[in-house]
C-alpha cells in the first residue's frame, strides 16, 4: 500500500493510503474530538463534531470519514472550525436535559467533557424539545430516550457485535427516536441484556437498572446475613471506576472494599466457575460416551442464552444444562452454606458483583429459586460496585490485599479464566484431558483457545478419542456457529458462546469506556492472575472437593441436578416474550 | 391508488405472494414493502414479521425502514392520502392555510383517517414541485398553487 504524506496543523504527517484524517492526527498526537465516532462500528460522519479545515475544500469536512490526500493541508483547531464544533455542540445541547449532576454518566459523559472542552458556557438556541418517558420495563437496562442525541452508537453495537437490531432509528428528522420495533418495550423485545448498546452511549441515555439502594438496604438490615459473590472478570476492571489503569489486577483490594462495606461474608464466583467444569466437564463426558446432542455449547453466558431462546429455539438441546457460576453459587449459599454457617437460608441475602447486565435478568428468571428461595437476590455491575466503593469513601487503590472467605473463597486460575473468550474452554480442558487420560497435563496453558479472533478452533487428543472444540465471543459469531451446526456443517464435540466482545471482561457491566485497547488490558490481567494461582485445575480445588464430598455425592448426582443443572425456555422475537 | 386485495385473500397470503415475488434479489427490502403499501394500502406489523424472515435480517431493521419514509405507513389509511408539502417553498407560499383548510373540511388532523375511509391527511417532506408552491399529492395526483377556496374542488374529484 502507498503512504501518502500530508500536513496537520503544520505537522508533517505519512500514513498508508486510505487513512482518514482523524486517525492520522491521532498517529501524530493531535486529538480531533469526536461523538458519534466509535471506532470499528460507528462513523456515519454525521455530527460533524470532528470536522476539520482542509485547503482549498468548499466545506469543513468530516475527518472520521474523509481519507487523506497527498500533500492535503489540515487545520484541526481553526476559527472556523471551533465556531462550527460550537455551534453542533449548542445544537445537540439545546434538547439535552441539564440534569448531569444528578445523571448517572456525571463526570464519565462525552457530551458533558465535550462541553467542557470547548468551553460551552451559553447555548444560544432555544427550540422544541424531545419528550419520551423512560423505559424501566426490564431488569437489566433502562433506557431514557430524552438524554439520547440519536448518534447511533448503541444501533451500530447491537447490530455490528451481536447481529441484532433491538433497538433501530425509528421515524424521522427531531421524531427520530432509538427504539425497538412495534412500539414495545425492552422487556418484550428480542433484547438479550447484553449492555453492548450501554457501553457504546456517549451519555446517560442507556444505563444498567441501578441496584444499589438494594444492596445498601440489605447490609444496613442486622437480621439478614449478607453474602457477596465477584464474578472472574470484576477484578480486572472494578480499579478502573476507581481511577486505577485499565487491566489492574485488584483482587485483594476489591475483597478489602466489600468487607469495609459490610459484607457479612466475601466470596468468590470463582468457586463456583472450578464446580462448573465439574458439571458440564461430566456432562460432556456423557454426551460423548453415552450418546446426547453434540456440540454441547456452554451455558453461563446469559445473553448467549437469552439469545439462543429467541433466534434458535429448536438448537436447546446443544445446551449445557449447567447453570451458570453466578446462579449455582446462588442455590449453594442458601443450601450448603446455610447448612455450614448454621444460618437460616431465608436470612442469607446474596449478592453478585458482575461485569453484565444480563446477569440482573438471569437472577430474576422463574425458574432459578432451587433453593427454594430467590438463588440469588440482587446483581450489581461492576460500575454500581465502583459507585458503591466511592459513596462509601473508600480509599481503594490504598486499600491492603485480603483474602477472600472459606469456602466460597477458595478457588484456582482455571476459575479465574472464565473471565476471558475462550477461557471456559481452556478450564475444562485441563480438566477433562486429566479425567480421561488419567495423566497430568504438563502445560495447562492451553493458548490455541485464548486470543480475540471471533472464532477459534481446536482439537486435543485424549487419547480414545480427539475432542474438537470452537470458542465465539459476540453474538454475530454465535449466529454463525449455530447457522453450521444446524445446517449439519459442524464436527465439534464442545463449544464455547460469549456474548461480549471479549467474554465476560468485556461485558455490558464494565467500566465505561471499554475498547479494543482496554479489553487487551483487561485479558491480560486475567492471564496473569491465572498464572500466579496456585491450583490452576478446577478438580484440584480442595473446596470444591470437599464439597462433593460432603455435600453433592458426584458430579451429575441426584443434587447436582436439583441445584445445579436448569432447563431453557423457547421465546418468541416480539409482543409474546 | 392502491389496488383492492381480492376477496378472500388474507393478508398474510397477499404478503407471502409478495415476498415471494421479490425474494433472493439483492435490495429486496424496499420493492417488498412499496408492494405491500400497494396492495393493502398499509404495512401491518405482520407484514413486517414475516418480510424481516424471509430476509434474514431483525424485525427492527424493516421497522426502522417503515417509519423512515413518509410513504409506508404502518396504520390502515384511507382510500386516498392527501400529502401536503411542509418544504420551505411551500410554507411560505402559504402551506399551513393550506392544511388549515383540509383540516377543517375532512374533520381530521394530520396522520388521521376520515371516518368514512375516504381521505387520509398527512405532511410529506418536498414532493419536487416547488414552481407550482404550495402543492398536495392526492393519491398519484399532485395539486399546486392553491388556495383554500381551492379545496373543496380538489376534494370533490375523488369519491
Amino acid at each position: 500500500m502507498g503512504m501518502v504524506t500530508l500536513t496537520i496543523d503544520g505537522q508533517k504527517v505519512t500514513v498508508p493510503e486510505g487513512t482518514t484524517i482523524l486517525d492520522a492526527a491521532r498517529r501524530a498526537d493531535i486529538n480531533i474530538p469526536t461523538l458519534c465516532f466509535l471506532e470499528g462500528l460507528n462513523n456515519p460522519g454525521s455530527c460533524r463534531v470532528c470536522v476539520v479545515e482542509v485547503k482549498g475544500a468548499r466545506n469543513l469536512v468530516a475527518s472520521c470519514v474523509s481519507p487523506v490526500g497527498k500533500d492535503m493541508e489540515v487545520t484541526t483547531n481553526s476559527a472556523a472550525v471551533r465556531a462550527a464544533r460550537r455551534t453542533t455542540l449548542e445544537l445537540i445541547l439545546s434538547d439535552h436535559p441539564y440534569e448531569c449532576l444528578t445523571c448517572v454518566r456525571n463526570l464519565n459523559c462525552e457530551l458533558q467533557a465535550l462541553a467542557e472542552n470547548m468551553g460551552i458556557r451559553n447555548v444560544r438556541f432555544e427550540g422544541e424539545r424531545s419528550k419520551h418517558e423512560p423505559d424501566n420495563s426490564s431488569p437489566s437496562i433502562v433506557r431514557d430516550n430524552e438524554k439520547c442525541i440519536v448518534c447511533r452508537r448503541c444501533v451500530a453495537a447491537c447490530e455490528k457485535l451481536q447481529g441484532l437490531k433491538v433497538i433501530a432509528p425509528l421515524e424521522r428528522g427531531f421524531d427520530t427516536v432509538i427504539a425497538p420495533p412495534f412500539g414495545v418495550d425492552l422487556m418484550h423485545a428480542d433484547c438479550t441484556f447484553c449492555g453492548q448498546c450501554v457501553l457504546a452511549c456517549p451519555t446517560g441515555a442507556l444505563h444498567e437498572k441501578d441496584d444499589t439502594g438494594r444492596v445498601w438496604e440489605a447490609l444496613a438490615d442486622p437480621k439478614k446475613h449478607v453474602v457477596v459473590q465477584t464474578a472472574p472478570a470484576t477484578r480486572v476492571a472494578v480499579g478502573e471506576a476507581l481511577g486505577m489503569a485499565p487491566g489492574s489486577v485488584v483482587t485483594g483490594k476489591m475483597v478489602a472494599a466489600l468487607r469495609r462495606l459490610g459484607f457479612d461474608k466475601v466470596f468468590d464466583t470463582d468457586f463456583t466457575a472450578d464446580l462448573t467444569i465439574l458439571e458440564e466437564g461430566h456432562e460432556l463426558l456423557q454426551r460423548l460416551t453415552k450418546g446426547g446432542t453434540l456440540p454441547m455449547i456452554t451455558s453461563c453466558s446469559p445473553g448467549w442464552i437469552k439469545y439462543i431462546e429467541h433466534q434458535f429455539p429448536t438448537l436447546l438441546e446443544h445446551l449445557s444444562t449447567c447453570k451458570s457460576p453466578q446462579q449455582m453459587f446462588g442455590a449453594l449459599a442458601k443450601t450448603y452454606y446455610a447448612e455450614k454457617a448454621g444460618v437460616d437460608p431465608a436470612d442469607i441475602y446474596v449478592v453478585s458483583i458482575m461485569p453484565c447486565t444480563a446477569k440482573k435478568f438471569e437472577a430474576a428468571r422463574d425458574e432459578m429459586d432451587s433453593s427454594g428461595h430467590q438463588d440469588v437476590d440482587v446483581v450489581l455491575t461492576t460500575r454500581e460496585l465502583g459507585r458503591m466503593i466511592r459513596e462509601a469513601g473508600i480509599d481503594f487503590a490504598n486499600l491492603p490485599e485480603e483474602d477472600y472467605d472459606a469456602p466460597f473463597g477458595i478457588t484456582t486460575g482455571a476459575g479465574v479464566i472464565f473471565g476471558a473468550t475462550g477461557g471456559v474452554m481452556e478450564a475444562a480442558l485441563r480438566t477433562v484431558y486429566e479425567v480421561v487420560t488419567g495423566k497430568t497435563l504438563e502445560n495447562v496453558n492451553l493458548t490455541s483457545v485464548r486470543g480475540m479472533e471471533g472464532i477459534r478452533e481446536a482439537s486435543v487428543d485424549l487419547g480414545s478419542v480427539t475432542v474438537k472444540v470452537a470458542v465465539a465471543h459476540t453474538l454475530g459469531n454465535a449466529k454463525k456457529v449455530l447457522e453450521m451446526i444446524a445446517k449439519g456443517e459442524a464436527d465439534w464435540h464442545f463449544v464455547e458462546v460469549m456474548s461480549c466482545p471479549g467474554g465476560c471482561l468485556g461485558g455490558g457491566g464494565q467500566p465505561i469506556p471499554t475498547n479494543d485497547e482496554v479489553r487487551k488490558a483487561r485479558a491480560a490481567g486475567i492471564y496473569s492472575a491465572d498464572e500466579r494461582s496456585t491450583i490452576r485445575k478446577s478438580h484440584e480445588n480442595p473446596a470444591v472437593q470437599a464439597l462433593y464430598k460432603e455435600f453433592l455425592g458426584e458430579p451429575l448426582g441426584h443434587k447436582s441436578h436439583e441445584l445445579l443443572h436448569t432447563h431453557y425456555v423457547p421465546r418468541g422475537k416480539y409482543r409474546d416474550i | 391508488m392502491k389496488e383492492a386485495a381480492p376477496a378472500g385473500c388474507a393478508i398474510a397470503d397477499r404478503v407471502d405472494q409478495i415476498i415471494q415475488k421479490h425474494a433472493g434479489r439483492p435490495g429486496a427490502l424496499m420493492p417488498m414493502l412499496h408492494d405491500v403499501q400497494a396492495a393493502l394500502g398499509w404495512i401491518p406489523e405482520e407484514a413486517m414479521d414475516k418480510i424481516a424472515e424471509a430476509l434474514d435480517i431483525p424485525a427492527g431493521k424493516v421497522y426502522s425502514t417503515v417509519t423512515f419514509y413518509t410513504l409506508f405507513s404502518t396504520r390502515p389509511t384511507g382510500k386516498y392520502i392527501i400529502r401536503v408539502c411542509e418544504s420551505a417553498p411551500c410554507h411560505v407560499e402559504g402551506a399551513a392555510a393550506v392544511m388549515a383548510e383540509l383540516e377543517r373540511q375532512l374533520g381530521v388532523k394530520p396522520g388521521e383517517t376520515t371516518s368514512d375511509g375516504r381521505f387520509t391527511l398527512e405532511y410529506t417532506s418536498c414532493i419536487g414541485i416547488c414552481g407550482v408552491a404550495p402543492a398536495i399529492m392526492v393519491g398519484d395526483q399532485v395539486h399546486g398553487n392553491l388556495k383554500p377556496d381551492m379545496i373543496a374542488g380538489v376534494l370533490a374529484q375523488y369519491e
